[in-house]
C-alpha cells in the first residue's frame, strides 16, 4: 500500500490534467485541479495519526501547515461554488482532521513531563500566588482558631479531632502515653502508610479542597480551616504535655510537604472558584476553563508531593526518631519546595502556535 | 418530508460548528454518550488487563529474586515491597493512560479509537496539554474516588467501622458526575468543562469519484447515442436538496433505484424516454441541474429545495 501512496505523494499532477479537460462542470475542474494537494495531506496526515512521527520525512511535515491552508481555502471555496455533497464532506472532514494536527498538543506525554517538571508546575504555582496567600491565612488562622478552642473547653477535642483519629491522644492522657506515639511505632511499617495516603484523610482532603473549588471556592476555604483547627487542637494537647518540640518535629518530617501539598491544593481549589466568582470580561465557563487548567497543573504536582510525603511518612519517621534531625529533614523538604517553586524561574518554552 | 424533518432535528442536536483560527467554520458532532461509555469501558479493561500482567510479572520477577531455591527468606518485607510498587504502578497507570494517550496525535485513548472518537478544544483554537492533565485529574474524583471510597466504606461496614451514609453519600456524589453529560448541552462531563474540551466524532471520508467526468454527463448516453438537453423549465423544478438526494443515488449505483427516481424526475418534467438507458439520462440531468444552480449561486442566488 505504501509505495503507491508514495508514488501519488511525489506526482500529484501526474494523472490530473487530462481528466480535467473532460469534466463538464466548473466546479469539478476546480475539483480535480486541487485534489492532488488534498490527498497528499491527507497522507501526511494519515501518517501523522499512525503516531509514526519521526518516519515521516522533514519537508512532508513543514509541508503541513502550507497544505491544510490550502485545503482549508478550497473548503471556503467550494462551499460557495460547488453542490458535489460529496466532496464537500471530504474537505470538511480532511480540513478538521488537518486540524486536530496542526493544533494538537504537539508534544507527547513524557515531553510535557520533561516541561512541567522543567518549570512549568513552579510557573503555575506562581501564578496562582494570591490564591496561596489567601489559603496560607485561612490555614493559619484555622490553626488558632483550633487550639483557641480547645483551649477555652476541651470537648471540642472530641468534635474536632473524632475517636478513629484521636487514637489514644487525648486531653488528659499522660505524657508517656503521647510520647510514645511520636515515636515512629504507631503506623505499622511503610506500606501501611503508603496504602493509607493513597484513601486518607489528606490526600481525600487535598482532592476535595480541589474538586470543591466548583462552588466558588467556600467549601476549600471551610475544609482547610477545619483540617487545620484540628492540627491546633492537636497542638495545644501535645503543649500542655510539654511535648511541643517533640510534636512538631514529629510533624515536620512529612509535615512540611504534606501541608504545602494541601495549601496549594486550597488555593488551586480557590483559583477556579475565585474566578468563576469574578470572571471579568470573559462567561462563566471560559473562566473555569482557563483557571482549571492552571490550577490542574498544580494539582498534578499536589498528587507528586503527597506521594513523596508518604514515603516520608512511612520510611524516614520510621527510621529517625531524634527531634533535632526530623526538624532538619523537615526543613530541608521545605526549603527545597520553597526554592524550587518561587527561586527556580526558568519559564518552559512554550510551543509556538 | 416528515422523517427528513426528524431526521435532522435529531442530527441538529449533536451537530455543532467550530470556527478554526482560520475563519472557516467546521462542522462537528458531538460523540454520543452510549460510545463514550462504551470507550470507558474498553478502557477501563485494558488498565485491568495490564495492571494483572504487571503484577504477575513482578510476583514472578520477585520470586526469582527473593526465593531462587523455592524457600522464601525475610517474606514480609518483600510483600511489602512488591505491595508499594504495585500500587506506585496501578497510581501511574489509572492516572497515566489517559493522558498519555489524548496527548498523543489521534487525541484519543484505544477505547475511543476503537468507539470512533477523539477529545477536542472547544473553542476551535489549540488543544493544549493542560487541557488534557485537567480534564483527566477530574476523572479521578468524578469516577476513581467515589468508587474506592464507595468500596472501601462497603468493606470497613461490614467490620463495623463504617456508617451507611458515607456509602450514600459517595453513591450520591458518583451520581452526580456520571449524569452530569446528560444537563448540558454540549455533553460535557466536569472535566471537559474544566478543561475547555469536549469529545466528537473522529470525521473519516474517502474522496469519492468526480461526478462530471463521463460523456453522459455532456448529455450524451454512450450506450444509446441519444442526446439528452433540458430546458431551463426542467431544470428549474428542483432545488439543492433534490440534486444531493439525487447525487446520493448515483454514487449508490443500485439500478433498482435509478429506475423509479428516473421515473419520477420523467413524470415531473414532462418526458417520456424509454427504459433501459435510466442511469445515463440521470447522469445527464444531474449535470445539467448542479451546472444550472452552481452558475445561480456564483450569482448570490440559491435554492434549497423544489419548494422554495
Amino acid at each position: 500500500m505504501k509505495p503507491i501512496t508514495r508514488l501519488f505523494n511525489r506526482a500529484p499532477t501526474a494523472e490530473a490534467p487530462p481528466e480535467i479537460e473532460r469534466a463538464a462542470l466548473r466546479s469539478d475542474r476546480f475539483r480535480l485541479e486541487r485534489e492532488g494537494e488534498w490527498k497528499r495531506l491527507e497522507a501526511v496526515v494519515r501518517r501523522m495519526e499512525s503516531g509514526r512521527l519521526r518516519a515521516i520525512p522533514d519537508e512532508e511535515l513543514l509541508e503541513l501547515p502550507a497544505l491544510y491552508r490550502t485545503a482549508a481555502s478550497s473548503l471556503a471555496i467550494a462551499r460557495e461554488t460547488s453542490l458535489d455533497a460529496a466532496t464537500l464532506a471530504y474537505l470538511e472532514a480532511l480540513v478538521q482532521r488537518a486540524w486536530f494536527q496542526v493544533y494538537g498538543p504537539r508534544i507527547g506525554f513524557f515531553g510535557w513531563l520533561r516541561r512541567f517538571f522543567g518549570g512549568g508546575w513552579s510557573a503555575a504555582v506562581r501564578d496562582i500566588w494570591l490564591d496561596i496567600c489567601i489559603a496560607f491565612a485561612v490555614m493559619v488562622a484555622g490553626t488558632i482558631v483550633g487550639w483557641l478552642l480547645v483551649e477555652s473547653d476541651e470537648a471540642w477535642y472530641y468534635s474536632l479531632v473524632g475517636d478513629g483519629m484521636a487514637n489514644g491522644r487525648v486531653p488528659g492522657a499522660s505524657a508517656q502515653v503521647l510520647r510514645q506515639s511520636l515515636d515512629g511505632q504507631d503506623h505499622g511499617g511503610g506500606l501501611s502508610a503508603f496504602a493509607a495516603f493513597l484513601f486518607s484523610n489528606n490526600a481525600g482532603v487535598s482532592i476535595l479542597a480541589f474538586a470543591l473549588g466548583f462552588a466558588f471556592g467556600i467549601p476549600s476555604l471551610m475544609l482547610l480551616m477545619h483540617n487545620l483547627a484540628l492540627l491546633g487542637a492537636m497542638l495545644w494537647l501535645f503543649h500542655s504535655a510539654g511535648l511541643t518540640m517533640e510534636f512538631t518535629a514529629w510533624l515536620a518530617v512529612h509535615g512540611t510537604t504534606e501541608l504545602f501539598a494541601i495549601l496549594l491544593a486550597g488555593a488551586a481549589g480557590l483559583h477556579i472558584g475565585r474566578s468563576m466568582a469574578f470572571p471579568g470580561n470573559r462567561s462563566v465557563v471560559s473562566a473555569a476553563a482557563e483557571s482549571g487548567r492552571r490550577a490542574a497543573v498544580v494539582m498534578l504536582g499536589v498528587v507528586l508531593m503527597l506521594i513523596v510525603a508518604a514515603l516520608l511518612e512511612g520510611y524516614a519517621r520510621q527510621l529517625v526518631t531524634d527531634a533535632l534531625a526530623r526538624y532538619a529533614i523537615g526543613g530541608t523538604m521545605l526549603v527545597f519546595w520553597l526554592g524550587y517553586f518561587f527561586a527556580f524561574r526558568r519559564r518552559p518554552a512554550e510551543a509556538a502556535p | 418530508m416528515r422523517s427528513r424533518q426528524a431526521h435532522d432535528a435529531r442530527n441538529a442536536r449533536k451537530r455543532r460548528e467550530m470556527v478554526t483560527p482560520e475563519g472557516i467554520a467546521l462542522p462537528i458532532t458531538l460523540a454520543s454518550r452510549g460510545s463514550r461509555f462504551g470507550a470507558l469501558l474498553l478502557d477501563l479493561m485494558l488498565i485491568f488487563g495490564l495492571n494483572i500482567a504487571f503484577s504477575l510479572l513482578l510476583r514472578a520477577l520477585a520470586l526469582g529474586i527473593f526465593a531462587p531455591g523455592g524457600e522464601v527468606k525475610n517474606s514480609s518485607a518483600m510483600l511489602e515491597f512488591i505491595q508499594v510498587m504495585m500500587i506506585l504502578f496501578g497510581f501511574a497507570l489509572f492516572n497515566g493512560y489517559f493522558m498519555f494517550f489524548e496527548l498523543g496525535p489521534r487525541g484519543a485513548t484505544p477505547g475511543k479509537r476503537l468507539t470512533g472518537i477523539r477529545i477536542a478544544a472547544r473553542d476551535g483554537g489549540r488543544l493544549t496539554p493542560e487541557a488534557v492533565i485537567a480534564r483527566n485529574l477530574l476523572r479521578d474524583i468524578e469516577l476513581f474516588l467515589p468508587l474506592t471510597l464507595m468500596v472501601v466504606w462497603t468493606i470497613l461496614s461490614f467490620t463495623g467501622e463504617g456508617a451507611g451514609w458515607t456509602i450514600l453519600a459517595a453513591m450520591i456524589w458518583f451520581l452526580i458526575f456520571a449524569f452530569f453529560p446528560f444537563f448540558n448541552r454540549d455533553r460535557l462531563r466536569a472535566g471537559d468543562l474544566i478543561a475547555g474540551t469536549w469529545v466528537v466524532e473522529m470525521p473519516r471520508r474517502k474522496l469519492e469519484q468526480a461526478m462530471s467526468l463521463g460523456e453522459s454527463a455532456h448529455g450524451r448516453s454512450t450506450a444509446t447515442g441519444v442526446e439528452y438537453r433540458f430546458g431551463e423549465d426542467e431544470l428549474s423544478i428542483y432545488g439543492e436538496y433534490e440534486l444531493q438526494t439525487l447525487e446520493r443515488v448515483l454514487r449508490d449505483n443500485n439500478s433498482e433505484a435509478l429506475v423509479p427516481v428516473a421515473e419520477a424526475i420523467c413524470r415531473k418534467i414532462g418526458w417520456s424516454t424509454g427504459t433501459g438507458d435510466e442511469r445515463a439520462f440521470l447522469e445527464a440531468f444531474y449535470a445539467q441541474l448542479r451546472a444550472r444552480l452552481e452558475r445561480d449561486m456564483r450569482f448570490g442566488k440559491r435554492k434549497a429545495d423544489k419548494h422554495s
